[in-house]
């Protein structure tokens, strides 16, 4: 276990190395670090001109923005979320906005106490707070590559020689548009369509930066991708773009964590992310999300609308969702696989927190389009305070797509008596062969758990922490190690004060 | 070791212990027994401090400390240990798991340095050994699926582990077979027959008692000790009935 922990250490300092040495590199040609606050098509025209791209993604993005301004937002999630003042935000900013600060001594306590909870090492801590530099020694041989957002721009990507070694392509979208303009044509917008709906379409507009990853033909990614999404610069709205191709028999596994300062604004964040498979390819996406929920009365917090898809266009190919949603004041997020392909797999394992006045709509979309097609679904939905928590799941299969087989498994777990859990299954089999099974569980933490858990030594919370633990332990099982440990304790902390 | 005076206690609104006095030293075996609604299970639960069960009058010190100011997790770090008459199941928690958060948790609320996966594991696999247990059971959910008697063996497998100074054994014999009814009373005397630990073994039968032998026998009656004697009350017991000696 400590070597996974020493491993993050190095992978998070680079990455702060990185930022530290940003002063240097950037700022010489950039005069603004805000686009002016607002949304018009001159915000569109100046994102792209700060990433100097070329006139093909301009077009793209006008395009995108002229559809987006005849759009409305979804209305028939079970969540209520206030009028959003489009015009009232930024768009684009760059992280020299962000103050920098000089030590830990600096960070709101309340920020370094959850840090301390998770067990996230220093290194990490003055990463994530946005401490300059770090002291630190003997770094031991880094097997996580880091790509890290701070605010709009990718400012550090890391471990690049050895994936280009192995042929695999990391970078920061920006660079991809730049550097693989034809890679990046042939699969942007084909997953989610431009204008598949409001928030992915608003994504297409102003999308500021984010990942691309190429994994070339029969190549197994020698390492974990990462990245550290951030959103510190007040009232910046984040559009992360996130582009992963998998191409014939290869195999990546994507890491994406997210943690968030405090902030009364509430923030809206509508990122996109898109994963091809082709023939015997295999993606494994994992995220813990655990942005600034909003206070005890519901106040301030990240509003989260999220469009993630998967295509699994090639035979045998497989993606495999894994996400830990603790985070957001409020989740809008449905990871889905297209399953084109003949016998081709899609997972979604989730769980998702819910405390004091948080909303989280979240679940899947498995299409099944390709003959012996098969899709796994197990959600773990806990809900403590006044929070809500709904499942919601589509399972489809075409006329034409025989033998297909889905299994899905939702429970949900209350604490206390003021929160909702809600499951919203839809099924829409259009052949007779298909074999589709749905399983639904709702229980409440019993006071004899309880009891038993603190006659044996453990305090309150940390039997909730326990308890859900194994609760979600279906899901948990499912992360890479580097998460693993993390997200058990993010469900802990998320529960604090949720019971007793 | 623990000294209980003038104890009154309710369920709810309902007055269940009235008036229970009891002290114990260490190196002692006390046996409590008594009819169905006497109070056994409630003594146990008041001095666990169960929620939902409230102290109207009277006091416990154990080892000197006022146990009744304790959360239910700290009299379990103080050295309290409950035996479940019903072992409750943690569905996707293992046993190793459970038992090594809790007597970590234990060890950090001494002040004492948290046990390594290494070191846990060498305890816990002696004391599933030496309570016939198959390590595999350890590495299951806690109680998920287990029989009535594996239940019970496994907490006194926890017992073992969490090696506490002072055991409330509400009811361990229930549900068990002559076999093991045999394991579990060697185990409760192989780790808490010694100078410095007591017993406070609450029981419906004597059968127990013929494996673990008691220094002390009392009768629990309508919520206070009515009797107390050595281990022939226990056999007196068995032979009038409750309803002779509760009087």
């Amino acid at each position: 276990m400590s070597d996974d922990m020493d491993i993050k250490d190095k992978a998070a300092w680079d990455a702060a190395e990185r930022v530290a040495d940003y002063e240097h590199g950037w700022s010489s040609d950039i005069e603004t670090d805000f686009a002016p606050k607002g949304l018009t098509e001159d915000t569109v025209r100046f994102i792209s001109a700060k990433k100097n791209e070329p006139e093909w993604m301009l077009e793209w993005r006008l395009k995108a923005f002229a559809s987006w301004k005849t759009m409305t937002p979804p209305d028939w999630a079970k969540l209520n979320v206030p009028p959003i003042d489009y015009q009232d935000a930024y768009y684009y900013a760059e992280p020299k906005a962000k103050p920098k600060l000089g030590s830990l001594d600096e960070v709101d306590p309340e920020i370094l106490r959850i840090y301390e909870k998770l067990g996230i090492p220093i290194a990490e801590q003055k990463l994530l707070a946005g401490v300059e530099g770090g002291e630190d020694g003997g770094l031991p041989q880094p097997r996580v590559a880091v790509d890290a957002v701070f605010d709009s721009v990718s400012v550090a990507t890391t471990f690049r020689a050895e994936l280009e070694r192995a042929g695999v392509i990391f970078r920061s979208i920006s660079e991809a548009i730049k550097e693989y303009p034809e890679l990046v044509k042939k699969w942007l917008g084909k997953i989610v369509p431009m204008h598949d709906n409001y928030f992915a379409t608003l994504n297409c507009a102003v999308f500021s930066d984010g990942t691309f990853v190429y994994i070339p033909e029969g190549v197994r990614c020698p390492m974990e991708l990462s990245t550290y999404f951030r959103i510190n610069a007040e009232n910046t709205g984040q559009f992360e773009r996130t582009l992963i191709i998998a191409d014939k028999g290869s195999y990546v596994s994507y890491l994406e964590g997210c943690t968030a300062p405090m902030r009364d604004e509430n923030q809206l964040h509508a990122a996109v992310v898109e994963l091809v498979a082709l023939d015997d390819a295999e993606i494994k996406y994992s995220t813990v999300q655990n942005w600034y929920p909003g206070d005890a009365e519901g106040k301030g917090g990240i509003y989260n609308f999220v469009t993630k898809r998967a295509l699994c266009q090639g035979r045998n190919s497989k993606v495999s969702w894994t996400q830990v949603e603790t985070g957001s004041a409020v989740t809008w997020k449905y990871p889905s696989c297209v399953l084109n392909g003949e016998n081709s797999v899609g997972e979604f394992y989730s769980v998702a927190v819910t405390n004091n006045y948080q909303q989280a709509d979240t679940g899947t979309k498995m299409i099944h389009n390709g003959k012996g097609s098969r899709s796994t679904i197990v959600s773990k939905g806990i809900s403590a305070g006044h929070s809500n928590n709904t499942y919601r799941g589509l399972v489809r299969v075409a006329p034409n797509a025989e033998g297909v087989r889905n299994f899905t498994q939702c429970d949900s777990l209350l604490l206390g008596s003021l929160s909702g859990a809600h499951t919203v299954p839809y099924i829409e089999v259009r052949n007779p062969s298909a074999q589709i099974e749905h399983e639904a569980t709702t229980s409440k933490i019993s006071d004899d758990q309880m009891f038993y858990a603190m006659a044996r030594g453990l305090n309150t919370e940390e039997a909730v922490t326990l308890i859900v633990n194994g609760f979600a332990k279906e899901v948990l099982q499912q992360l890479p190690m580097e998460f693993a440990v993390e997200a058990q304790k993010l469900l802990g902390i998320s529960l604090e004060g949720s019971v007793g | 070791m623990l000294q209980i005076t003038n104890l009154h206690a309710n369920v709810g609104d309902k007055p269940i212990l009235k008036g229970l006095t009891l002290s114990l030293n260490a190196g002692e075996i006390h046996a409590i027994m008594g009819p169905n609604g006497a109070g056994k299970s409630t003594l146990g639960y008041v001095l666990s401090g169960r929620p939902g069960y409230e102290v109207t009058e009277g006091e416990v010190t154990f080892n000197g400390q006022n146990l009744l100011d304790l959360e239910p997790h700290e009299r379990a770090a103080a050295g309290c240990f409950l035996g479940f008459q019903y072992p409750v199941e943690i569905p996707g928690v293992s046993n190793v798991q459970f038992l090594r958060e809790a007597l970590n948790a234990q060890r950090k609320n001494r002040n004492e340095a948290p046990l390594s996966g290494a070191e846990f594991l060498k305890v816990a696999r002696e004391q599933a050994t030496a309570l016939g247990m198959d390590m595999d059971m350890l590495k299951r959910p806690v109680n998920v699926g287990f029989s009535g008697g594996e239940k019970k063996r496994n907490e006194m497998v926890q017992m073992g582990i969490i090696n506490p100074a002072l055991a409330i054994l509400d009811e361990t014999d229930s549900g068990l077979d002559i076999d093991a009814l045999r394991i579990v009373g060697d185990g409760i005397n192989r780790i808490m027959r010694r100078p410095d630990k007591a017993v406070l073994l609450i029981t419906h039968y004597q059968r127990l008692l013929d494996y673990v032998k008691p220094d002390f026998v009392h009768v629990l009656a309508d919520g206070r000790i009515t009797r107390s004697g050595g281990p022939e009350l226990a056999l007196e017991l068995e032979r009038d009935g409750y309803k002779e000696l509760a009087a």
